[in-house]
């Protein structure tokens, strides 16, 4: 199989995926009872009428955590060719990968001293 | 699944058919083959899970339908498909509609590049462990997508937490994933397999497995890491406004999530398919990693079963604070022991193909900076643990004191 015919396996799975959760779905479309009234299709939340829009501004807690989290997946883009070529590298492989990951480590060790790090 | 391809594309071209369309054929045929696999693992995994869950709780857990139960999920499935399907009018119909879609799809997407044995595969991607990072980060997408479109706030409350904790331990489980691709030096899994015939990476590098093990358990969103589905706190979480079969969807992406964790575990520490005479029949070869992957998938249904869910500050510190650094640690300690023992000409260059005995020396030197990082660890545990503990006691005492005063 080559590489064209590797993705195309890739991507018609990727097509027929979404495919199989939706048989039962459209199966159970065909066969379930339709009765829908106001009340049964408002939203049930948690059992108590419901006060007020949810699609609000909400203070979004994980913000600092999604920013740091960028960070550290950039740099896994760059360690995953540098893990792979690794065994053909000599002791100066090392150095560098170290200093890369020195660098984002020093970041993270900046973000716990700001106290970036606790949840509130 | 190669063979079989252009094999049942040769027969096609024989027969007069166009080329094109014969490779489409075979090439659907191969997915529906692989895609089968898990499918067909899930309506069993549905089962397997109540049944160890009810048996650590001291119940039977399903026994009517079926011989031991095992029709149990056929009837579920029955009754998720004659229940009627309740759309709330103040949701987002279809992002609504979509999320279990999604949800369901991205575990089922990751067994493309599963090897079930040396030969037998969906595809055997270079970059097969990046690959399943990527598609792992679409399960958070289809929760966030859930919990915004439901139009509840229990549940946007729950989909916040939940991309709070996915993201948070996808690095150390990437950090982790570098360890095995590193001593492989290739990113397929089938390579990473391959590399462990002398030693597995489970004993070359346990602290990686163990990270692993933890933030695919927090991935996942297992106890003690089930903040999805806190019912005490959260109602039920993203969910709550589901009902029907895609309430369903949601859980059984989940099952198949816990279970294709199992596997990719046992092909990335366990060696896979490796074991005695697997080299006799792919059956074989098939049975050792399905053993050894429902060995670790029934470890997880342990650790679900028995520790207490965490506070969401506290899993969060576990990630950031402890998880992250040791990962990082790990990785540097890996990556210059290796270095060093490679340039000793103590450890090989190439693992894939390495007996034991080449791989012995360095095994040992792994062990032992895996060990020596262990006993650190749970030092540096036990005194900030011993400091927290005092730190509270003593808020609690003050607290007294106050209450006394007045």
């Amino acid at each position: 199989m080559n590489v064209l015919n590797e993705w195309a396996f890739v991507g018609l799975f990727a097509l027929m995926a979404p495919i199989f959760p939706a048989l039962p779905i459209v199966i159970a479309w065909l066969f379930r009872p339709r009765k829908p009234n106001v009340l049964k299709s408002s939203t049930y939340e948690c059992g108590v009428e419901t006060i007020g829009d949810t699609w609000v501004q909400f203070r979004v807690q994980y913000y600092i955590y999604g920013l740091i989290f960028l960070v550290f997946d950039v740099e896994m883009v760059f360690l995953f060719p540098w893990a792979v070529a690794y065994n053909g590298m000599n002791l100066f492989g090392f150095i560098a990968g170290f200093l890369f990951i020195f660098l984002l480590t020093d970041a993270l060790f900046y973000a716990w001293k700001k106290n970036a790090l606790d949840w509130k | 699944m190669d063979e079989l391809c252009t094999g049942l594309c040769k027969l096609m071209a024989e027969a007069g058919a166009d080329v094109g369309l014969a490779q489409f054929v075979s090439l659907l045929v191969g997915v529906l083959l692989v895609s089968g696999v898990p499918l067909v693992t899930v309506i069993l995994l549905i089962w397997v899970e109540r049944k160890v869950a009810a048996r650590i709780q001291d119940r039977i857990g399903p026994n009517r339908v079926g011989p031991l139960g095992l029709l149990q999920t056929f009837a579920d499935m029955l009754k998720l498909l004659s229940k009627e399907d309740i759309t709330p009018t103040a949701a987002d119909r279809i992002l609504y509609n979509i999320a279990p879609l999604v949800s369901f799809a991205s575990v089922v997407l990751i067994w493309a590049v599963i090897p079930f044995t040396p030969f037998h595969y969906g595809v055997d991607l270079e970059i097969g462990a990046l690959y399943f990072v990527a598609i792992a980060s679409f399960g958070t997408l289809s929760i966030m997508a859930a919990g915004w479109a439901s139009n509840n706030k229990y549940a946007l409350l729950g989909a916040f937490r939940v991309v709070a904790l996915l993201v948070s331990y996808e690095v150390p489980l990437v950090f982790a994933l570098l360890a095995p691709v590193m001593l492989a030096g290739s990113m397929s899994l089938v390579d990473i397999v391959n590399a462990q015939t002398g030693m597995w990476f489970v004993v070359l590098s346990p602290l990686a497995f163990v990270i692993f093990y933890i933030s695919s358990q927090a991935e996942t969103g297992r106890a003690p890491f089930d903040l999805i589905e806190a019912e005490s706190e959260l109602v039920a979480g993203f969910n709550i406004e589901y009902s029907g079969m895609k309430f369903g969807m949601f859980f059984a992406a989940e099952f198949l999530h816990v279970f294709t964790n199992g596997i990719l575990m046992a092909l990335l520490f366990f060696g896979g398919w490796m074991g005695p005479l697997f080299y006799e029949s792919p059956l074989i070869a098939f049975a050792w990693l399905g053993v050894k992957g429902t060995i670790i998938y029934l470890t997880t249904l342990w650790l679900r079963n028995t520790v207490p869910r965490l506070r969401i500050d506290q899993i969060m510190a576990f990630n950031w604070k402890f998880l992250v650094p040791l990962s990082i640690a790990n990785l540097i300690f890996l990556s210059l022991a290796l270095k060093i023992l490679q340039e000793l000409g103590m450890a090989p260059r190439d693992l894939i193909g390495a007996s034991f005995a080449e791989v012995l020396p360095a095994t040992i030197v792994m062990l032992l900076i895996n060990l020596a990082m262990t006993v650190y660890l749970l030092g540096i545990m036990r005194k900030r643990g011993r400091e927290a503990r005092r730190e509270s006691q003593a808020g609690a005492a003050l607290a007294r004191a106050g209450a006394a005063g007045d």
